[in-house]
């Protein structure tokens, strides 16, 4: 599978408020949720992505809430993937579960620049950049995550069983 | 050494000694029983869920990933719980909508567990407090604090709102089961340091990511010294160093409590002697002091006596994590008769309309009035931000609650410091971070 796109990189412990802060609770509505993604981090991020642009972020991406918009409104931002050195763990299976790719190889941050664009390269448990030619690894894989991502997520994974 | 001691000492004393040195921890006790067969940490498995908790902030997503489902049948409503908390009272139009759409569901499907504004309170207390929570079983909840419930002894964990739809429709859920790492409190707790204080000290040495995708499991000789709302505070904050749960052991005190609400339990439920931890923390009490977070992470841990001139604006105590009886009746022993400072407002939320109750009961109320409280109805509310005491441009909170991210609990120039129901009431009184 290869996906092509800009990079947004930041950094270690971006949390859930910091995705789509709490105060907007009380709307319902995906698409409206997903103008503020990111909007207290990064106001500009909304304005900048680009279907299929690839996120690029440090240790402990999505720690707080377990709320589901989170991996939701970045999906809605166009996100066709997510790639960090380590995800706090409700995000992670969140992200899965709604069919958004989520790749945990922590020296991959390393290999990209904030804005640049890029092109990876995924087979099984491991990816190339394709612009630097350097292979990762992908951590925390398990048949059964790669089987719903694949399908899409996890009710689809469960309509087709 | 201590250990291999003991472990000899079992193997004299009992003749089952292979029993109890499986090298399980509570948390492989648990999937062992539920499975049926010898579970490991690290395994990915398929498990029955025992219940279902959502909240009005979380259904609606619930509701529309369920609404995807092609068999859309609930397979046991029993188990589903529902209850209003994050939006109550509800602040607007569009949150009014949300909890008109939660009843409306609650009606259509008759959900027979649900607590609505003005018969529950905040999620986590509510639960364990009208005996929903029992030693060994599995709990989600759309709600990141659902590992609260660890301190009865049972796996629970937060969920998004796939895996609830997923789970109300087959009855189970994928997990990978966690390592643990085993925190061992030794000593006596001292006067104003509670469980509060214990889990933002252990946050502070783990870091905010220093649990992730595993679970903490609190053990040694003085957890009898802890109450079971200590030990809820302590568990609901597990998810703040990325654990995915966290538990006690069951003793005595946990059956005492249950036997209360007229749950039986039998058993008790210790870890191995010999489980394998990935990591141990030993945390002294004698030496413990009272434990102050920083913005903007609960992991920015301080002691309060290093503080002088922290100058606050609002104190909140209140929320899942501190909004329990035992939490008010230290607040009011530490106001009563006295006075808070005229430069900060104190809003006092019991987690539950049965501490509200209790509250009255006890004949607190009048004293926290007196020395100037606001009590509001029980709700998340300014935790999350949402409504009821947020906080403007440039305001220093001083909060009970769990989290203390920037922006979070209003504009995002103000601060929030996270801290015990002792330091906050004391803090009440001088206006600035004082420990209790």
């Amino acid at each position: 599978m290869i996906l092509k796109g800009n990079i947004f990189k930041y950094g270690d412990n971006i949390n859930t408020d910091l995705i789509i802060p709490g105060r907007y609770g009380n709307i319902i509505c995906n698409d409206e949720l997903a103008k503020h993604c990111l909007e207290d981090l990064d106001s500009s991020f909304v304005e900048k992505v680009k279907l299929g642009d690839i996120l690029v972020v440090g240790n402990n991406f999505g720690c707080g809430s377990s709320r589901e918009v989170a991996p939701i409104v970045i999906q809605k931002c166009g996100i066709s993937c997510i790639i960090g050195k380590s995800f706090a763990r409700i995000f992670f299976r969140n992200a899965i579960n709604i069919g958004l790719r989520i790749i945990q190889s922590p020296d991959f941050f390393d290999d990209v620049e904030d804005g640049e664009s890029t092109e990876i390269e995924i087979e099984n448990d491991v990816f190339v950049n394709t612009v630097t030619q350097n292979k990762f690894q992908i951590d925390a894989t398990y048949p059964l995550l790669n089987e719903i991502i694949t399908a899409g997520g996890l009710i689809n994974y469960l309509n087709n069983q | 050494m201590e250990v291999t001691q003991l472990q000899k000492l079992q193997k004299k004393l009992s003749q089952n000694y292979k029993e109890i040195l499986m090298g399980q921890t509570i948390i492989e006790k648990i999937f062992s029983e539920k499975l049926g067969r010898v579970s490991k940490a690290g395994e990915y498995v398929f498990a029955d869920i025992d219940k279902c908790l959502s909240t009005d902030i979380s259904l609606p997503s619930v509701l529309e990933s369920f609404s995807k489902i092609k068999n859309k049948t609930i397979l046991n409503k029993e188990k589903i719980i529902i209850i209003e908390d994050h939006l109550v009272p509800s602040k607007d139009i569009a949150s009014a909508n949300i909890l008109n759409k939660v009843k409306n569901f609650v009606s259509k499907e008759n959900i027979p567990n649900y607590y609505g504004f003005g018969t529950g309170g905040i999620c986590h207390v509510v639960m364990p407090e009208e005996g929903m929570v029992k030693p060994g079983e599995i709990i989600i909840g759309t709600d990141s604090h659902t590992c609260s419930y660890g301190a009865l002894g049972c796996f629970s964990t937060g969920v998004g709102s796939t895996d609830m739809a997923y789970a109300w429709s087959t009855g189970n859920l994928w997990f990978n089961i966690p390592e643990s790492i085993r925190i061992n409190l030794k000593g006596d707790l001292q006067k104003n340091v509670s469980g509060k204080d214990i889990i933002l000290k252990v946050i502070g040495i783990l870091g905010e990511q220093g649990a992730i995708y595993k679970a903490l499991e609190f053990g040694g000789d003085s957890i009898s010294q802890l109450s079971i709302d200590d030990r809820l505070t302590m568990c609901n904050m597990g998810i703040e160093c990325g654990a995915k749960t966290a538990l006690f052991p069951v003793d005595d005190l946990t059956i005492e409590y249950l036997t209360e609400l007229s749950i039986h339990v039998d058993q008790k439920l210790y870890p191995d002697l010999d489980a394998n931890y990935s990591k141990i923390i030993d945390v002294d009490l004698n030496t413990l002091k009272p434990q102050v977070s920083f913005p903007h992470s609960p992991s920015n841990v301080k002691e309060a006596n290093e503080l002088n001139d922290v100058k606050v604006d609002q104190i909140v105590i209140g929320s899942c994590t501190n909004g329990r009886f035992n939490d008010f009746k230290t607040v009011h022993e530490i106001l009563k008769g006295k006075r808070i400072n005229n430069d900060v407002k104190v809003l006092l939320i019991p987690g539950s309309q049965k501490v509200l109750k209790e509250i009255i009961n006890q004949n607190l109320i009048n004293d926290l009035i007196d020395a100037g409280c606001t009590i509001s109805s029980p709700t998340c509310g300014p935790c999350i931000g949402l409504h009821t005491g947020i906080l403007g441009e440039n305001n220093v909170g001083l909060y009970t609650t769990n989290r203390n991210f920037r922006g979070r609990n209003g504009a995002k120039s103000s601060e929030v410091y996270l801290c015990s129901p002792a330091t906050a009431a004391a803090s009440a009184i001088t206006g600035y971070i004082t420990e209790s």
